[in-house]
């Protein structure tokens, strides 16, 4: 059985100007011990959805899915005390902004131990002894030092450990990583990555990690699910995804990346992500698709069967193409 | 080769920081001992991670600040304080947040026309008008748009619209600092290809600000690599990616993540953190994370070696 | 390129966020009452408010015992229509309201800008004169100065707006430093813009959000510092009908005549009341800091 199976699932905003779809029809399925990567543009909905699963979402939104489970504990019916020890153990996010996710009147020690605290069975003697060992699972140096460190007085790719080590406090089955090394330098978001695919691995975790990053994607990620403007039009093992994308969108934002250019003017994708007043009928891609045609503009298509990576066209790439051979 | 447009010889910018009632002033070397040349119709990227001396670097070529030694010639003149009103024309910026960097109650034909209104007073509104629209058409824009607010455009067509306004008074020089950085990968292309073209065109030389490897390696002809304000590598850019010499370099690019699951990766794994540009070690300010270092790096600060692929070490790889 | 649609302008957008509280909405048409009130009261008051009816002295509200309807709210111990009284005090209250925020804000928002884009040493100078202007009671204050220059109207409206003038000045630095750090701002002085362009017409514009929440909020000050005045017999002089003149005038007879203080107390209550809230859903739709997702 899957470790987190959403069906169907919207979202909707009540804004100014009436209602907004940040998420369509979305379906995620997450096993134990998997890494999937939701890759899209800004306003493609991949951070609302996740939101949305752990009922963080302001009032404004509202939620429809067919199913959301998590371990066999369908989220939508529990309460909300129930979801509050839910979130927290089982389930785990971390965060963009480091910075701004911890809380800068607390040490980090006091952050941890209190998440440990509210979680977890332990005497004060143990959740002290049990901080130590996460930041040093981590790999914050002089842990027994930095516990009596404010957030403000340590570096960015530091306060990502911080939250890391709060997010595995409590041994959780799934961590959800939002953009965990956008606001990081380069040399450091190896090193976090790193991190998290390495407690990935001795943990047995299953991992969700949400980034715009198509490097990120193909050094970490075992499956990949392609979103744009609210909804998921390609889902396949990273390896496939990279060579044989079946979504248009996905091979045109591959073709995009500047370390795949062969002359100076990349080929790009015309217009923008259509936004609140400008959803087109039909393919959502359709006016920016160089394969769109009367069908694509007006009937919306369908998911494609697994073998074609569930590709949302009518007419997805790769078809008649052999699968590369590994 | 042509008549480079900018000459920078060791520009260095101090800062002083602190020196309330309980503490003494501190000196931040922001950057220190910078020194390129920009050639009409080239790239040069300057490339390296916060607290590097990127963005200081950039406040100084545009001369929003004065740097604190070194000299900096545009056009075969020195750059002065007093001499700033009439070289400023000459070179313009590009921001990395597009939604900073536009002022949010201006029209869009109000913030192409203000470095006219500023520099060209002798021009006549309806020139500056029409100039304002054609500018609109050659980034890709329409001439309709200037009558518009900047928050009726995504954050691809603003980026536009401000490259749209550094063009307004016809610079040899535009500083882009982190350009596309903060853009969706989809847009990221389109605003690459304008700038591509838009140099093509008009014989721009950029000085391109990045700390995406990626988009470095597609737009530059020659690389700066810095590291806590000093330059530690220089060089074309193909010579420096095939073969970095520095053990920085080297580091970044292998930390770099590359979009191609098949290819198996020996990292480099970098110990610690970034020193803060208040107290740079002493020394080589890489030894401290460097595998290399031995007590000559710790004890005194390599500089440039001579040649067209320069780098600043001890122990250069190659 | 195509086309970006349209996205609601910003009036639509502000009235959005104003109409979900239901407060502001009620204290906006309350106000727009008292404004058109203020306006037109020559038209709307059934008497002149200075004629003393010698006939009908302390006459109570037309609805009660030994009323009058041609005197709705009653008469005042010398015979003046109340009601007349009152909307014509509204005139000076609004009068008040505009003359003071107008003086304060503009001084405030230049000195404002002024300190916010003056070196460091001018910017103390000019924010430690300011606390210490903060650090009086900003009615007692007023109070000394009106001492100083006399009792009038005109001068009660000078010592508010100096009073109050310092909350505009810290408002405005606070907002001018925000936004010089913001890149627009030095894509200006990239440009080639001077000092005073980059003050008012680069940085100004965005500084003005809470400087109208301000002005909105200390117009009801005014309104309740200028009727405090005159109740100290420090503002506006008899007969000039101003509301708190009128509550000062009427004190003896509280316990006689119910309604020569009742009224213009309900008024003054009502208007500071409805601007406030006022002032709160202008906060609320004009605040991004608050604006909800």
């Amino acid at each position: 059985m899957a470790l987190l199976r959403i069906r169907n699932l919207s979202v909707d905003f009540a804004t100014a100007s009436g209602k907004f779809r940040a998420v369509d029809s979305m379906d995620v399925t997450v096993d134990r011990g998997d890494i999937l990567a939701i890759v899209g543009e800004s306003g493609s909905g991949k951070s609302v959805s996740m939101l949305a699963m752990m009922g963080l979402l302001p009032w404004t939104a509202t939620i429809t899915a067919d199913e959301m489970s998590f371990d066999g504990i369908d989220l939508r019916s529990v309460t909300a005390a129930q979801r509050r020890k839910i979130i927290g153990r089982d389930m785990a996010m971390i965060f963009q902004e480091p910075m701004s996710s911890l809380n800068p009147c607390f040490t980090v020690g006091f952050q941890i131990r209190e998440s440990l605290r509210k979680h977890m069975n332990m005497s004060r003697r143990e959740r002290h002894q049990r901080a130590i060992e996460l930041f040093e699972q981590v790999g914050i140096p002089e842990p027994e030092k930095r516990l009596g460190v404010f957030p403000h007085q340590m570096s960015g790719g530091m306060n990502q450990r911080v939250m890391i080590a709060m997010a595995i406090a409590c041994r959780p089955r799934l961590l959800i990583a939002d953009e965990p090394t956008t606001a990081l330098d380069v040399t450091i978001q190896a090193q976090i990555l790193e991190l998290l695919t390495g407690l990935q691995r001795d943990t047995g975790m299953a991992l969700i990690l949400i980034t715009h990053d198509m490097g990120v994607v193909a050094e970490t990620a075992q499956r990949v699910s392609v979103q744009y403007a609210g909804q998921k039009v390609e889902e396949q093992p990273v390896r496939p995804l990279f060579s044989t994308p079946h979504h248009p969108y996905t091979a045109a934002l591959l073709a995009a990346l500047p370390e795949r250019a062969t002359s100076k003017i990349l080929p790009s994708i015309p217009g923008v992500v259509p936004g609140q007043f400008d959803r087109p009928k039909g393919c959502l891609f359709s006016p920016r698709c160089s394969k769109a045609d009367d069908r694509c503009r007006e009937i919306e298509p369908e998911n494609q069967p697994e073998e074609l990576g569930r590709a949302k066209c009518h007419y997805p790439l790769g078809v008649n193409e052999p699968e590369m051979a590994q | 080769m042509n008549k480079p447009v900018v000459v920078a010889h060791d520009l260095t910018r101090h800062y002083e920081v602190g020196g309330g009632i309980f503490s003494s002033t501190q000196t931040v070397e922001a950057l220190s001992g910078a020194s390129f040349t920009l050639q009409p119709g080239k790239t040069l990227a300057v490339v390296g991670e916060s607290g590097c001396g990127k963005s200081t670097l950039a406040r100084v070529v545009t001369m929003i600040e004065p740097p604190t030694s070194g000299t900096l010639m545009i056009d075969d003149e020195a750059v002065s304080p007093d001499k700033w009103a009439s070289l400023r024309s000459s070179v313009q910026i590009v921001f990395q947040d597009p939604y900073g960097s536009l002022n949010p109650r201006q029209r869009i034909g109000d913030i192409l026309m203000e470095p006219l209104v500023i520099n060209r007073k002798d021009m006549s509104a309806k020139d500056r008008e029409a100039q304002a629209r054609d500018m609109l058409a050659m980034v890709g824009l329409r001439r309709e748009h200037f009558d518009r607010y900047p928050h009726m455009f995504s954050g691809g067509q603003r980026q536009r619209i401000a490259v749209a306004r550094a063009l307004m008074l016809n610079p040899r020089v535009l500083v882009l600092d982190e350009p596309v950085s903060a853009l969706d990968l989809s847009i990221q292309s389109q605003v690459l290809n304008l700038l591509v073209e838009l140099q093509e065109k008009l014989g721009l030389a950029y000085l391109f600000i990045s700390h995406d490897l990626s988009v470095v390696k597609h737009m530059a002809d020659d690389i700066v690599v810095m590291y806590l304000g000093r330059p530690v590598e220089t060089g074309p850019i193909e010579d420096v990616v095939a073969n970095p010499r520095h053990p920085y370099t080297k580091a970044l690019l292998s930390a770099t993540p590359i979009a191609d699951p098949t290819i198996e990766k020996k990292r480099i794994k970098l110990e610690g953190e970034l020193p803060s540009p208040i107290n740079v070690p002493k020394g080589c300010a890489f030894s401290p994370r460097c595998w290399k270092a031995t007590e000559e790096c710790r004890a005194k600060r390599p500089v440039l070696d001579e040649g067209r692929h320069r780098v600043a070490c001890y122990h250069p790889e190659g | 390129m195509e086309t970006t649609m349209e996205r609601p302008g910003r009036l639509r957008e502000f009235w959005y966020y104003f109409r979900e509280n239901r407060g502001a909405v009620i204290g906006l048409s309350v106000f727009v009452v008292f404004v058109l009130v203020a306006i037109f009261a020559d038209l709307l008051a059934p008497h002149d408010p200075t004629q003393q009816y010698r006939d009908h002295l302390l006459r109570p509200p037309a609805w009660s015992e030994g009323g009058d309807w041609s005197f709705p709210l009653g008469t005042d111990p010398l015979g003046r229509d109340l009601l007349s009284r009152l909307i014509h005090g509204a005139r000076y209250s609004a009068f008040v309201g505009v003359v003071v925020v107008t003086v304060a804000a503009s001084v405030g928002i230049l000195i404002g800008l002024l300190s916010g884009f003056a070196p460091r040493w001018g910017d103390t100078i000019i924010m430690r004169i300011m606390d210490i202007i903060l650090a009086f009671p900003s009615l007692l204050l007023a109070l000394v100065l009106v001492a100083i220059l006399g009792p009038s109207l005109t001068n009660a409206m000078i010592a508010i707006a100096i009073v109050q003038q310092p909350h505009y000045v810290r408002l405005t630095r606070a907002s001018v430093i925000n936004e010089r750090t913001r890149d627009y701002v030095t894509s200006a002085r990239v440009a080639g813009a001077g000092i005073w362009r980059l003050m008012f017409k680069t940085v100004l514009p965005n500084c003005l959000a809470p400087i109208i929440v301000q002005g909105a909020l200390s117009f009801s000050t005014a309104i309740l510092d200028a009727a405090a005045l005159g109740f100290l017999g420090m503002g506006a002089q008899p007969p000039t009908p101003e509301w708190g003149t009128m509550l000062a005038e009427a004190r003896e007879f509280i316990l006689r005549a119910w309604w020569v203080v009742t009224f213009p107390g309900i008024a003054i209550l009502i208007t500071v009341l409805a601007i406030n809230l006022m002032g709160d859903g202008l906060r609320d739709a004009l605040d991004p800091k608050l604006k909800r997702s």
